[in-house]
């Protein structure tokens, strides 16, 4: 009989700590699918933030190597640096990517360091117990917007993809979500396309992806999945910020 | 090879390259400009080197982590403010037993201070100077000659106890020219460390973290880093005399002060005062059984250095009250000449009752 589905290879065989309904482990499960698709286990190395998924390396059957919070750009370029020939990718959340990382991170895309970023965002800070992140919604109510996110006081949802796509060295970045099996496929579907990039010594990529996190928004799995729909989409839309790669889709 | 006539922030920018260093990543503070320029003309075209001058001090030290990560000699350099953006990640770098050199060309402080040489940062660079428990290998050259041998041997420290060293020098050191030797050639192939993040080719996948939920795990990795550095204190522990055999007061001063001090000490030797030094060359680990050493024949200490008196602190705790311990110190970048330090040598010696 065919096997249709099975573990990933470079998937360990370890049970997710994630909530239930967190996005994390089916992001974690498609990179690992299409590192193994992409034949990239043996090059890859990885690196994971302080937050939830700082134990991103108990799943990936990869070299990882911990970033300090924020910084994971630019550990990315060091590692690039010293040892070209590796895959280079950072799993970042949006308070470490969009907020205390983002002068690291808009640095390393202008250089275009041929590095792929993985963008979780979810709207929150998720391991420190939901508080307000850089990408919170207007009116989104957190640990510390108890009142909602109030414009005069918090500012605005920042729209870091949209930033750097500005800067030149930034070639692909692509946002999608992970809230439906069709999300599901166009997300992996621009995992590969980032990893194929950096392969191609092409420049910067980044993969931004809505991702639930019904714990810290105090909703069920399937709540949390119609909200990316119905709310976090309409500051956020999907589909490709930009594609200087001058290369068409696989499929 | 024949003696050179360079800048010591150059000299450092050579050496660095001989002993096999692959990457350097540094932001623009002055005074050691000439360095991070040294590094863009010489490094940056090399064979399988990289230079990159970064968007912060906080982004060249996480550049050299992600080099060691991925087993390259890699280096940053700053000055005093700067080095105080880049304590974050050299915490990292200890708590991940990853080697990296970092030099400070230090500069008068609290704040953004003054640029003029000065040694304030003492306490910041022996004590950790990050969050957490741990020690970094803290070298104090004091000539041109000295920051281009110690900083070749920074890197083989470095490896060969798999932690960041620091070279704690100071704008003056920097600055002046002096002639200088350099002792080894530019290796042919670049040092890779064993155990490098480089795939998992043939080999299990490997992880580099300092995080663990656990206490009682992180407790033992404490301890780990600290048998470690008893090893270090054993080992490494370097520190110079000039004239201590017959002496009744002991001057303790390091890198630029200790030059200043020995024109001061000679100048109280030619009018017959019995004057010696040591200089500490490990500011950590510090040659604490040396100066207990000394107090078995000196009863007198004078620690001079160009703050308000931070390694006097150690002198006084090596000593255990077996001597009797002075002070003086110029903060702030202010340079004291030989004969202020006579002045005050020879006050102290006649207010002791030496003579």
């Amino acid at each position: 009989m065919e096997k249709v589905y099975t573990r990933p290879r470079s998937l360990k065989k370890v049970t997710f700590h994630y909530c239930p309904g967190c996005g994390h482990s089916i992001v974690h499960r498609i990179m690992c699918e299409v590192i193994d698709e992409m034949n990239l286990q043996e090059r890859a190395i990885g690196i994971p933030p302080p937050g939830c998924s700082v134990f991103a390396y108990h799943y990936f059957d990869v070299d990882m190597a911990e970033s300090a919070h924020g910084r994971g750009a630019a550990v990315a370029t060091g590692i690039k640096r010293a040892y070209p020939e590796a895959i280079v990718f950072t799993y970042q959340g949006d308070g470490d990517l969009a907020a205390i990382g983002t002068g690291e991170t808009i640095h390393a895309a202008n250089r275009g360091e041929r590095v792929t970023a993985i963008f979780i965002n979810n709207a929150v800070y998720g391991m420190t117990g939901g508080q307000m992140a850089p990408t919170t919604l207007l009116e989104q109510k957190t640990t510390t917007t108890p009142y909602g996110r109030d414009i005069k006081l918090e500012g605005y949802p920042i729209k870091i993809s949209e930033m750097l796509a500005l800067t030149k060295g930034a070639v692909y970045i692509e946002r999608t979500a992970v809230n439906s099996p069709a999300n599901i496929r166009k997300t992996k579907k621009a995992i590969h396309k980032a990893f194929q990039t950096q392969i191609d010594d092409l420049g910067f990529s980044l993969v931004e992806i809505l991702s639930p996190c019904p714990t810290n928004w105090r909703m069920t799995p399937l709540e949390a999945w119609q909200w990316i729909d119905k709310v976090m989409t309409k500051e956020y839309p999907l589909g490709v910020i930009k594609d200087v790669t001058g290369k068409e889709d696989a499929d | 090879m024949p003696k050179v006539l360079m800048t010591g922030n150059a000299a450092i920018g050579e050496a660095a390259i001989r002993a096999g260093c692959q990457c350097y990543f540094g932001y623009p503070i002055t005074p050691q400009n000439e360095l991070t320029e040294y590094m863009a003309a010489h490094l940056s075209r090399r064979k399988g080197c990289s230079f990159i001058q970064a968007e912060s001090e906080i982004a060249a030290i996480n550049m050299v982590y992600g080099a060691s990560v991925a087993g390259a000699r890699a280096m940053t350099s700053s000055s005093s403010p700067g080095i105080s953006l880049k304590q974050e990640g050299i915490s990292y770098l200890a708590a991940c037993e990853l080697p990296a050199v970092i030099v400070n060309m230090s500069r008068g402080g609290p704040g953004l201070g003054s640029i003029s040489a000065a040694q304030s940062d003492y306490f910041q660079a022996t004590r950790g100077g990050g969050h957490g428990d741990y020690r970094t290998i803290v070298l104090a050259p004091s000539s041109v000659q000295e920051l281009a041998d110690f900083t070749h041997s920074a890197f083989d420290l470095a490896d060969r106890y798999l932690i960041p060293v620091i070279i704690l020098g100071d704008g003056m050191l920097g600055q002046m020219m002096e002639p200088v030797e350099f002792k080894h050639e530019a290796p042919d192939e670049l040092p890779i460390r064993s155990r490098a993040l480089r795939g998992a080719k043939g080999r299990p996948s490997r992880i580099i973290k300092t995080f663990t939920s656990k206490p009682a795990e992180l407790e033992e990795i404490n301890w780990s880093l600290f048998r470690r550095y008893q090893l270090i204190k054993k080992q490494e522990t370097t520190y110079d005399t000039f004239m201590v055999e017959d002496a009744r007061l002991i001057v303790v001063a390091f890198g630029i002060a200790a030059r200043i001090a020995k024109g001061a000490i000679n100048t109280a030797r030619a009018n017959g005062l019995k004057v010696g030094m040591l200089r500490p060359i490990t500011l950590w680990p510090f040659p604490t059984e040396e100066v207990k050493e000394l107090a078995k024949n000196a009863k007198q200490y004078l620690v001079f250095e160009m703050n308000m008196g931070q390694m006097v602190e150690d002198v006084q705790l090596a000593l255990e009250g077996k001597g009797e311990v002075s002070f003086y110190g110029r903060p702030g970048g202010v340079i004291p000449t030989p004969s202020e330090v006579y002045k005050v040598i020879s006050r102290l010696y006649y207010q002791k009752g030496l003579k």
